[in-house]
């Protein structure tokens, strides 16, 4: 009985650390934010992966809810980070309903146009109608990164899945 | 052709408006309640302005604890670095540290002759009152340069106060809570300070650069300012006292970037002063 319960248990939190590393994510700095130039955006990643792979491990309420945790702490205007993050989720949504066979490298590259539309989107709103001053060569930085890492996290994540969250498919 | 497009406006339709499997909420209603978010945030909706008040003093703490492991791998790192160093450094210090002594009495004298001459000229002193504040979070986004500190309202702290480290301007207040507050760092691209570069007494306006150091705008010529200039607050606007350290000029071909001298990455304890100009007796 206690060894079916530790399963359940464990089964449980191993469901829940995608929204748990999001939230760990936006309360800290694993985007490496403060090295000089480089930086990525660890959310974007993890927002876009699981939405794309396993949408029923990351709800939309929790996406939200960072987004709004994330514009506190990093001083953006309240719900662009949310805003933002859902977007992806839809991008990863429609990729998700047209894809038959899923590659690694096609989401890779939607992933490129996710992001460059999505931060095109929020900078337009940030300079329009906030009138927040953007370092361009540090967004680009930011972009190219988060590209260049998608590759790599995605294949972290995706052992993962196939390790942990494969039996519980079944 | 139209079977495609059929196609396009049905994938669009799952992805949005359908609510996906064990999802509570609609990906649509969400993404239209940000937006709204967004609208009453611009136009300072009051309820919106509680709420987040509420959120980010909630928030500011749990961050601060989720931070602290990584803080202290970052501090350690940071003590050992420093422990190497000091042995290189001693020496030097050692004779830095006669000539700052006895210019420290020099500067002594020069103030109290300085308020006694302002005293005869009626000019303006100021007064100051200080707090000291601990840093909560020191997240920098590539984007915006703050820090959250752990003083408020309560401590009767308002926007547009001072924040120094080690007696270097770092910031001003630009948000405050209850029981914290956010700093915009000079360092940030939304910054305008006020400075008077010296030698020359030139008036300026620093501005960040997004990095970790500022950049001098404004200014007639470029050539009167010189490598090594030390750049004032100038007091212009009355928020700021005139003659708080800043930074050094670091000469880089047409543009003068200003190398401050507090680390912002480092901050852990700051002081927030307000100035108050002195009744003439």
């Amino acid at each position: 009985m206690s060894e079916f319960v530790k399963g359940n248990v464990v089964s449980k939190l191993i469901k829940l650390a995608p929204a748990v590393i999001l939230f760990i994510s936006v309360l800290n700095e694993i985007d490496l934010n403060y090295l000089e130039i480089f930086s990525f955006n660890f959310p974007f990643i993890l927002i876009f992966y699981w939405s794309l792979r396993k949408s029923e491990l990351l709800g939309y309420g929790y996406i939200f809810l960072a987004g709004i945790f994330n514009d506190v702490v990093t001083g953006f205007p309240i719900g662009i980070s949310s805003f933002n993050y859902l977007l992806i989720c839809g991008f990863a949504a429609y990729l998700r309903t047209i894809t038959l066979r899923p590659s690694m490298v096609k989401d890779w590259f939607f992933f490129l146009f996710t992001i460059l539309v999505v931060n095109s989107l929020s900078y337009s709103v940030l300079n329009i109608f906030f009138s927040i001053d953007l370092n361009y060569k540090n967004l680009f930085f930011n972009i190219f990164f988060t590209f260049i890492f998608y590759i790599i996290l995605g294949n972290l994540f995706l052992l993962y899945q196939n390790k942990y969250l494969k039996e519980s498919d079944d | 052709m139209e079977p495609s497009r059929d196609d396009f406006i049905i994938a669009i339709r799952s992805a949005f408006l359908k609510k996906g499997t064990k999802q509570r909420f609609s990906l649509i209603a969400l993404l239209i309640f940000s937006i709204l978010l967004i609208i009453l945030g611009k136009i300072n909706f009051t309820p919106i302005n509680y709420l987040k008040v509420g959120i980010n003093e909630i928030l500011y703490r749990t961050a601060f604890v989720t931070s602290l492991p990584e803080k202290y791998i970052g501090y350690s790192l940071k003590t050992i670095e420093e422990h190497i160093k000091i042995y290189k450094d001693y020496s030097t210090i050692e004779e830095e540290l006669k000539e700052v002594k006895s210019k420290k009495y020099k500067a002594e004298f020069l103030e109290a002759e300085n308020k006694r001459l302002k005293k005869i000229l009626e000019d303006i002193t100021y007064s100051s009152k200080s707090t000291i504040a601990k840093v909560l979070i020191d997240k920098q986004s590539p984007f915006l340069r703050s820090i959250i500190i752990n003083k408020g309202s309560k401590n009767k702290l308002k926007k547009g106060m001072a924040v120094l480290s080690d007696n270097y301007l770092i910031g001003k207040i630009v948000e405050v809570n209850y029981t914290t507050s956010r700093v915009l760092l000079l360092s940030d691209l939304n910054s305008r300070i006020p400075v008077s570069i010296e030698p020359g007494s030139i008036q300026s306006i620093l501005s960040g650069n997004g990095k970790n150091s500022g950049l001098i705008q404004y200014t007639k010529n470029n050539d009167f300012i010189k490598t090594d200039s030390v750049v004032y607050t100038s007091g212009t606007g009355g928020l700021l006292k005139p003659g708080i350290p800043i930074g050094k000029i670091l000469n880089n071909e047409n543009q003068n970037n200003v190398d401050f001298f507090s680390d912002f990455t480092q901050l852990r304890y700051v002081q927030v002063s307000s100035y108050t100009e002195e009744e003439k007796k």
